[in-house]
């Protein structure tokens, strides 16, 4: 290990992989940014090439701006991603928790059955959901979104998190219990904490899909009023005529908040994957 | 007054009985070890005590309360862990605070004993680390400290000395000792370890298969023990076990401590040498005698035995324990 760290030839190897492998995965996110700066003349005409000074045009993002509410849009899906998120870490904790940490009848066939889920996927049920959500009066409404995406997360939240909930030492929750901590206690001031790294795992395995899901929104809330980014983007692309400037521009500013968002999970991400490596 | 008693406890997870039938009297400011193999349910019968795991049958008191729906913060004990399950967001103040405010106590009651624990303890220095940031030998100790603030009217140590290094383990066992001689309380201690058993107990009650084999003081269990498997757990190196007639014994199985051997031209047994142990202070010889038996024998001092030599072992027929086909003690 330490040997092939040192070699310079596994060292350059290794980075060029990495670096090749980064450039991959980057370049399409490069090119729809560079593009959103062009005029649609110069998209067509070179795709590849940097906005030059007669090139450069901002009309993408000013199409996107004044037609319908962006601004609405967006927050429309913040609030459904991160209420979703919470919702999934807080619920798929919890039960994590009680899978791992009580002994009842029942125990592992209620595992089984929670994590059945991500076998299954969800969108098989749109039509009940939909006849649900209608029945119930929550079409149109930012809540049926966050239901679902909470019910879609569940599954693989509770089958990752139970596994960690299972490392949090025994002694430590007992310890808990002995100086009168509640189990709700134990489980927010003792548990979560050290699930911390897990949390955000699960955190940006849902972020991703939800943020840019268009097969919800489209059916359970199309109204202006809850329209998501990505179903207010399809209003520029037509059957005939894609407004192309509109759409890149409207990718590229989608893009941020996931970024930040990512930002934030991923430097405990990060302290998860090493903590267990170097103690 | 009795601090602690369990009456007929039983215990089992599922199918599996882990305590059988355990009944068990502790009087006040005794020092109590509960040793035994692993599995033995040592642990299983502290967290019993504790309020950890209910158990399925039989009654537990403490303080002359029945406890048994008492909840383990209710029932004046306190627990230190083998992996001293220190909260690890909390400094080693706020580790040993937590337990008094979750019990209401006024401020400058909890600074106080703190500070007394602390200085105890010689904790102070580090009263504002967190846990991440002490050695072993001081997590445990605050370990220890936590237990000690909430004045508990019994301590449980649960192999507390098990995941420190040789040398720390023998400084922390004399600090506890210490401790319960200053503070005079009831303490309940788990231990495999015959050598913490030996050295902090007051009484120890060896267990076995979820059974009490024999309760006593250690002398009385090492002098007088009732069956093989006490015999055998208690003493290092362990006793000697050999079939009675090669001893020229009617019992199925005669036992005789290394002690007791020694190496001497009139002695009874022909053997000869198949390592040596040189301690310094005691030299550990391991002969085969003609039977074929290995023998260990403690000899205090340095002596010059080499592998291979023939040598003549002797004892005395007094220190010789005989047992029948199932392990009891014949008398």
């Amino acid at each position: 290990m330490h040997k092939a760290r040192r070699n310079p030839a596994n060292l350059i190897a290794m980075h060029g992989i990495l670096i090749l492998y980064t450039c991959i995965a980057l370049f399409p996110v490069f090119v729809i940014l560079i593009n959103s700066f062009k005029t649609r003349k110069a998209i067509f005409r070179e795709p590849l090439a940097l906005p030059g000074a007669d090139s450069f045009s901002l009309i993408g993002y000013e199409t996107v701006l004044r037609q319908g509410d962006f601004f609405g849009y967006f927050q429309n899906s913040m609030i459904v991603t991160v209420c979703s998120l919470f919702f999934i870490l807080l619920f798929g904790a919890m039960a994590a928790f009680a899978l791992a940490e009580y002994r009842f009848r029942g125990n592992t066939l209620m595992g089984l059955y929670l994590a059945l889920g991500i076998m299954i996927p969800i969108r098989i049920g749109t039509v009940a959901i939909l006849e649900l959500m209608v029945s119930t009066g929550l079409v149109n409404t930012l809540m049926a979104l966050i239901l679902v995406y909470t019910a879609q997360g569940l599954p693989l939240a509770v089958f990752i998190l139970s596994e960690f909930m299972r490392g949090v030492s025994d002694d430590l929750k007992n310890a808990g219990r002995i100086d009168g901590l509640s189990e709700y206690m134990i489980f927010f001031r003792l548990a979560l904490p050290l699930v911390r790294p897990a949390l955000a795992t699960v955190a940006v395995f849902n972020m991703i899909p939800i943020w840019n899901d268009l097969w919800f929104p489209l059916i359970l809330a199309p109204a202006e009023s809850t329209k998501t980014l990505t179903l207010g983007s399809q209003v520029f692309i037509g059957q005939f005529v894609t407004d192309w400037n509109a759409v890149l521009s409207a990718l590229s500013m989608a893009i941020l908040p996931v970024l930040i968002l990512y930002v934030i999970f991923s430097r405990q991400l990060i302290r998860g994957i090493t903590s267990g490596a170097v103690k | 007054m009795t601090a602690l008693n369990l009456s007929n406890i039983c215990k089992s997870f599922g199918k599996v009985e882990v305590l059988r039938d355990i009944s068990l009297t502790v009087e006040e400011g005794e020092f109590v070890v509960f040793v035994g193999p692993s599995g033995c349910g040592k642990s299983t019968l502290l967290r019993v005590i504790a309020g950890l795991e209910d158990a399925t049958a039989g009654t537990v008191e403490i303080a002359g309360e029945r406890v048994n729906d008492v909840p383990p913060a209710k029932r004046g004990i306190a627990m230190v862990f083998q992996t001293y399950a220190l909260y690890p967001h909390l400094t080693v103040r706020g580790n040993m605070a937590l337990g008094l405010k979750q019990e209401g106590q006024a401020k400058d009651v909890i600074e106080a004993r703190i500070a007394e624990a602390a200085r105890m303890l010689h904790l102070e220095p580090y009263l504002e680390r967190r846990p991440a940031e002490l050695s072993g030998g001081q997590r445990q100790r605050v370990a220890i400290g936590r237990a000690v603030v909430r004045e508990p009217e019994l301590f449980l140590f649960d192999e507390p000395l098990s995941n420190l290094d040789a040398a720390l383990r023998m400084n922390t066992r004399i600090e506890i000792a210490d401790l319960h001689r200053k503070l005079g309380a009831t303490m309940i201690y788990v231990t495999h370890d015959q050598i913490e058993a030996m050295t902090l107990a007051d009484r120890i009650v060896v267990l076995r298969n979820g059974i009490v084999e024999q309760v006593g003081s250690p002398m009385e269990l090492y002098n007088d023990p009732v069956n093989r498997f006490v015999a055998g757990f208690l003493g290092a190196p362990s006793m000697n076990f050999l079939p009675g007639h090669v001893l020229g014994k009617a019992a199925e199985e005669a036992g005789i401590r290394p002690e007791n051997l020694r190496i001497e031209e009139s002695g009874q047994l022909a053997a000869e040498v198949t390592h040596v142990e040189h301690l310094g202070g005691d030299t550990n010889v391991l002969v085969r005698i003609e039977s074929g038996e290995i023998l260990t024998l403690r000899l205090f001092g340095q002596h010059a035995h080499a592998v291979g030599d023939s040598v003549q072992v002797g004892f005395d027929e007094r220190d010789v324990y005989l047992f029948d086909k199932d392990g009891a003690r014949l008398r």
